[in-house]
This record gives C-alpha cells, structure tokens and sequence, in this order.
C-alpha cells in the first residue's frame, strides 16, 4: 500500500462545458476544457464547485470518465433528492462554466504498469473510472487482458452501452440486470453472487489485480466475494459510492 | 471571482443547526461507508490494540480492553466527501485511559489498522476526551463495514482520521504521512479549516 509523493496545492479553476452526452436517461457525460490542467491517473476523480446566484455554494466529487490525455470528462448520474447532480444532468449547457479542482485521489489507479490480467466490477455508475481504466488500456496499446462485470437495474441503465459493447480485443464484458431484462436477454438477470462472481473472475493463479466500483452494498458483497476466492486483500482495490448528491 | 450557475440554488431548506456544519458539508441520515479495500474480519481470539514505542510499548487483548473504563459519547462526524452525520452515539475507550498507560514524549502517533491502512495524527489532538477506540455504534456492536471490531474515533477531525478495524498506536518524533495523506489528502485535517487535501 505505498503510496505516491505528495502532490502540491489544489487550486480551483474555471472549467467550461465542451460538450454534453446523455448516456441514459438519468445520466449524462460532461466534457470540459480546463484551462491548466495537469494530467490525471484512470481511476482518479475531481471535486466540482457551484455557485448560485445568492452566493450559495456546493462541493461534489466524481470520477474522471476519461482516460489519461483526453479532454477531462465526468459522467454524472442525477439523484433526485440531490443538489448537484440534478443541476449538471439537466441545466447545464455547452459553453457554460464551473469550477473544479483535481485530480484528486492516488489509490484506486489503474497505470498500466501492473501486467496482471484485470478484473473490473462495476455496480450501476461506479463503472465510471472503470471505463477510464478501459480507454486508457486501450490508448496505450496494452494487451492486459480484461473482464469487466457490470451489474445494472435493466438494459436502460447501463452506461456507455455500445463503446462497451463494442469489446475491444482482450476486453470481455458481462452483464446482470437485476430488475428487469430485455425479452431474450441471455446475460445474468440477478444481483452479484458468489456464484457469479467465480464464473467471471480470473483465477487466483493468475494473479490477478481486480477494481471494484459501485455502492456500499454491491463493493462489500464483491469484495467479500473475492477474498473468498482467494484474491488477496491487497490485490482488491475498492471505491464505494456512498451517499452524494 | 466564481463564475454563477444560472438556476442553481439550495435545494435542502431545512435549517441544520447553527454551528455544527462545516462549509462545504451536507448533513445525511444515511452512514456512507469509504475504504479502500476489502472488509477485513479479525477474530476477537487474535485482536489486540497495541501502543508501540515509547518507554513501556503495552498491548491489550480484547477482554483486556473491554475491561477498561468506557464512555458513551454523542458527537457529529464529517467525512472529507462532504457528508456530516449529526449527533452518533459510541462506546468506547478513551484515548487519555489507553496513552496514560504508558510512558513517552513523540508528539505524533501513526494509527495502524488490518488492512494496512494507516493514518497520522498529533498525539494533542488525541489527549483531552477528544478521541476514543469505539467498539459500539448506536447500542450494538460495531459492524465491521463500520470498522469493527473497533475503531478510532477523533470526531473533530475529518473522519478518514477515524481509522477502521484499528489495532494500534506508533509513537513518532515526527509527523509522517499515513495512507490517504501520501495520496495528497491533509496531514491534519480540520473540517472546520476544510483542510481537506495537501495545501488545503
């Protein structure tokens, strides 16, 4: 668990919106240009600022969707009880500016240095820098091979749905739905299970180095999972989306 | 100067107490849970809770420990990812019982935790019913997911300060970083100072 140097001062900075994705029907992918931005790891993530217009000011964080080198891009999915996130899902517009800050974040960081075969587990959006960890894979040129496991509600709610399914080489993408499936879905339709977990992982002699991504109850029931399998602690990399909005 | 999100605005209206929030905190019902890796299950039989260093390095077993005196606190907690959750109630063993124990001068201690997370804090910060080892949340047991068996809890800190399934104390001379502070988080970590990454 060594970690990086410590890096310098934060700043905050004014961001504007380059472009605008709606991936499903809650969430959506921001591109932003950033003036001064220093670069960032797959897997790390940044804090955004808002200010109103009585001066009111709210802080979030969220995972850089983008790979090391391409435009800054976050993925954010709209909690309707939230702040934040129903602002950037739905008011938000190109040519518009935000402030943030980042990267932010050293541990759950995918380089490409480690050529252990990856194991991504993503649980509704905590697939977010797990695709970052993808693309990036794949701009560098890496063969690691990859399986990546997503667990979503239904077939409406998987984010990035066709660059996934577009698998490059290397790369095997499995799905569950766990309420609702596609008529003739012949993917898992129920939530992550030991069961399942064993059928996707890549065997303990393999080595393999696994990320799992997603909410409290999903990344406790995987990781669990994993060491049951035998992955040591170490080689579990984990990031928990609790309760933002 | 900020630029303004035009039709941004306060959703929650809700009055939070006057003083108990720090800037940039929200305040949630809900427990979030943040680590970095997987859920760690010591059996009690091999836990202990030592202090390392000093003149007098001691340990606890656990009967050992829970036969120290304990305190029922009611205190607010803030996370660094901006949750604060107001008035969490915890039994636990006061830090100023566990450091009266033994004998030393350092200034520092690096918490040291199963999973091989770790983290720093000013032993001042630790003295003067400010921190305890929690090993019951809310009148049970504390969950594991929750940093059970037991914890730190240094609630005037942000709360990765707080360190889960925590099983000692090293004495320092001097300040080193612990897990996330090597990541770029603060080395002290007001939330009132919101000195939440390096420079902060």
């Amino acid at each position: 668990m060594a970690g990086t140097a410590v890096r310098g001062r934060l700043t905050w900075q004014t961001a504007t919106v380059d472009s605008l994705v709606d991936e499903t029907a809650s969430v959506r992918t921001i591109s932003l240009s950033v003036p001064d931005w220093g670069g960032h790891q797959a897997g790390q993530h940044l804090d955004i600022r808002l200010t109103a217009e009585d001066g009111y000011r709210a802080e979030r964080s969220y995972s850089i969707a983008s790979a090391p080198g391409e435009p800054v891009a976050i993925t954010v999915e709209r909690l309707d009880d939230g702040e934040v996130s129903p602002y950037l899902t739905e008011e938000l517009r190109v040519g518009d500016e935000i402030e943030l800050r980042g990267p932010i974040g050293g541990y759950f960081v995918w380089d490409g240095g480690d050529r252990a075969p990856l194991l991504l587990l993503a649980g509704g959006s905590g697939v977010v820098p797990l695709r970052a960890i993808l693309r990036h894979r794949s701009r560098i040129g890496s063969t690691v091979p990859v399986r990546l496991l997503y667990s979503a509600r239904s077939w409406a709610d998987v984010i990035y749905r066709s660059e996934l399914g577009a698998e490059p080489d290397g790369v095997q993408v499995s799905h569950t739905l766990t309420r609702q499936q596609p008529p003739g879905w012949t993917g898992y339709a129920r939530r992550v299970d030991q069961a399942m977990i064993t059928e996707v992982a890549w065997p303990v002699a393999q080595a393999p180095l696994a990320y799992v991504c997603g909410p409290t109850n999903f990344v406790e029931a995987v990781a669990a999972d994993l060491v049951a399998l035998g992955y040591p602690a170490q080689r579990v990399k984990t990031e928990r989306f609790g309760a933002t909005g | 100067m900020s630029p303004i999100s035009r039709g941004f605005h306060r959703r929650h209206e809700e009055a939070e107490p006057a003083g108990r929030v720090p800037p940039g905190q929200y305040v949630t019902r809900d427990f979030p849970v943040l680590s970095a890796g997987p859920t760690p299950h010591t059996p009690l039989a091999n836990w202990t809770f030592s202090i390392e260093g000093g003149q007098s390095p001691t340990s606890w077993t656990w009967p050992e420990f829970q036969a120290l005196p304990s305190e029922t606190v009611t205190v607010d907690i803030h996370c660094v990812t901006r949750w604060s959750k107001l008035d969490t109630a915890w039994t636990g063993v006061s830090l100023d019982v566990l450091l009266d124990a033994v004998s030393f001068d350092d200034p520092y201690v690096l918490a040291f935790c199963d999973g091989g997370y770790t983290t720093n804090l000013p032993v001042a910060d630790l003295r003067g019913g400010k921190a305890w080892v929690a090993y019951s949340y809310d009148g049970g047991p504390l969950p594991p997911e929750h940093g059970g068996p037991a914890r730190l809890l240094v609630p005037h800190l942000y709360f990765w300060k707080s360190a889960k399934w925590v099983r000692g104390l090293r004495l320092r001379e001097t300040d080193a970083p612990g897990f996330w502070e090597m990541y770029g988080y603060h080395m002290y970590g007001d939330p009132w100072r919101e000195q939440r990454y390096a420079g902060d």
